[in-house]
């Protein structure tokens, strides 16, 4: 089981390409067609926008996953931001992020597999993952 | 999975006889893949991919120019996929809802149903239809110990769910009353606590509440803003308003609400309404009431059942059969000595 470990920094709104370059890149690697491809990107759009607008600063973290015959790309968005106060609003469709037309985090749950939210006053974390079809 | 795979290959086969083609026929059958596709609840991303997929294996020396701009489509298509995601689920959240108030609008008919009392001195005709699924009208009838009838008719400022809420309370209000004071002062003086006590700030009921002595043919009457109701004079075949001062229930705590009577005589109808039934608007235009009291007055022959009946008819048609507001109307007629 081989596990790599890689990271970007969210501190400008710039930081957000760079995100979804490394995650692309990965995940092109990890040997996920075209269409997860472009839905881990729109994912790690969402959570390093949401830092960005929200946290100010913070960092994605990507991790292969190997549980063979599975390989998945694991995502970690983490800040340090004032958290999320209700935390099941936030989860429920219609409930507006990033100015209303942000898939807001219910639409990161549904580009992935798996996904998990910790919210609290030191910050926010965001695990998500997307396991590939071969 | 696999069904995504079979409808892969039918999309494959579909777009590549339609290239060579070019037949209706195949459009035709592209369309029933579309709607099998959503009734999959496949997303429309998934379906560019799938013809991305199809022209690659039937061209596989496609231009890089077009792949790249198959992913660029890709992309741009995936927040119309989530988007799409998300109109399904509210749509089913839809249907719950409307679902459970379906539900609630049966319990409420069950909560405040009300029988028509059956006696010799008058015939009674009633029809409430509400606008919504769920009545801001109400009517009430009640028959005391001699068998006099009590009749309430009342609106809720207004509409939808609230204004259930609140119908519910006034007519457990009016049964916890005693059967011997059915008078209607003394009824609107105590609803009018019961519902400025227990009802929040901003909805305020209409309330008009008679009491037929079936002995003496007087028609007692109390109003708490409500529409002016009539009376149609058998003799002179003239309407005469009946109405009374008061304020609407739940605005202040202490009112006293104005009871006058009149003498009812054979084949004189009372009638008694909501203003759905007198501000119907058809064409952006208020209904003339006196356009009610004619239809009433064309049947004015009929029994009460179907002179309500009838007025609804014309009002529904009248309104394309699309009811803008809750729509109440009772009818009250002394019999004659004959028909007795």
């Amino acid at each position: 089981m081989k596990e790599t470990v890689s990271s970007v920094a969210i501190k400008k709104e710039w930081d957000i390409v760079g995100a979804r370059q490394a995650g692309r890149q990965l995940s092109q690697e990890l040997g996920f067609g075209s269409v997860d491809q472009a839905r881990i990107a729109t994912a790690i759009s969402e959570l390093a926008r949401n830092i960005y607008l929200y946290a100010k600063e913070g960092e994605i973290t990507f991790e292969e996953l190997y549980d063979l015959p599975k390989v998945g790309l694991k995502i970690v968005a983490k800040d340090k931001g004032p958290g999320i106060n209700d935390l099941s609003a936030v989860m429920q469709d219609g409930y507006s992020t990033s100015g209303g037309l942000g898939a807001g985090l219910p639409g990161v749950k549904r580009l992935m597999d798996e996904f998990d939210l910790v919210s609290d006053g030191e910050g926010t974390k965001v695990t998500t993952i997307k396991w590939a079809r071969l | 999975m696999s069904s995504l795979q079979t409808d892969m290959q039918d999309y494959k086969d579909l777009l590549s006889k339609y290239l060579e083609t070019k037949d209706e026929a195949i459009l035709y059958q592209a369309e029933q893949f579309s709607k099998q596709s959503i009734q999959q609840n496949i997303s429309p991303d998934e379906i560019v991919n799938v013809h991305y997929q199809a022209l690659k294996d039937i061209y596989p020396d496609l231009h890089e120019q077009i792949e790249g701009s198959f992913k660029f489509l890709i992309e741009t298509m995936i927040s119309y996929g989530l988007a799409y995601q998300e109109h399904q689920v509210l749509r089913e959240k839809q249907i719950e809802l409307k679902s459970e108030i379906g539900v609630a609008a049966n319990m409420q008919n069950t909560l405040l149903k009300t029988s028509v009392p059956k006696t010799n001195a008058i015939d009674i005709g009633v029809k409430s239809v509400p606008a919504k699924e769920m009545n801001g009208d109400y009517h009430h009838f009640i028959k005391d110990e001699q068998g006099n009838v009590g009749v309430a008719i009342a609106d809720v400022i207004g509409k939808g769910i609230p204004a259930a809420f609140c119908m519910s309370m006034i007519k457990f209000a009016m049964e916890s009353f005693s059967e011997n004071q059915i008078y209607p002062q003394w009824i609107l003086d105590s609803l009018n606590r019961v519902v400025n006590k227990n009802v929040e700030q901003g909805m305020f009921v209409t309330m008009f509440y008679g009491l037929y002595d079936v002995y003496t043919h007087q028609f007692y009457y109390a109003s708490a803003g409500h529409e002016p109701c009539f009376i149609l004079r058998n003799e002179t075949k003239e309407f005469e308003e009946i109405d009374a001062k008061g304020l609407l229930l739940g605005v202040e705590s202490a009112v006293k609400y104005e009871q006058l009577n009149t003498s009812v005589f054979e084949g004189d109808l009372i009638v008694l309404l909501t203003d759905g039934v007198t501000e119907c608007r058809v064409d952006g235009r208020f209904i003339e009431q006196e356009e009610v009291l004619n239809i009433i007055k064309e049947h004015e022959h009929l029994n009460s059942q179907e002179i309500v009946d009838h007025v609804f008819k014309y009002f529904e048609r009248l309104q394309d059969f699309q009811l803008r507001d809750d729509f109440t109307l009772v009818v009250m007629k002394r019999n004659t000595s004959l028909s007795v």
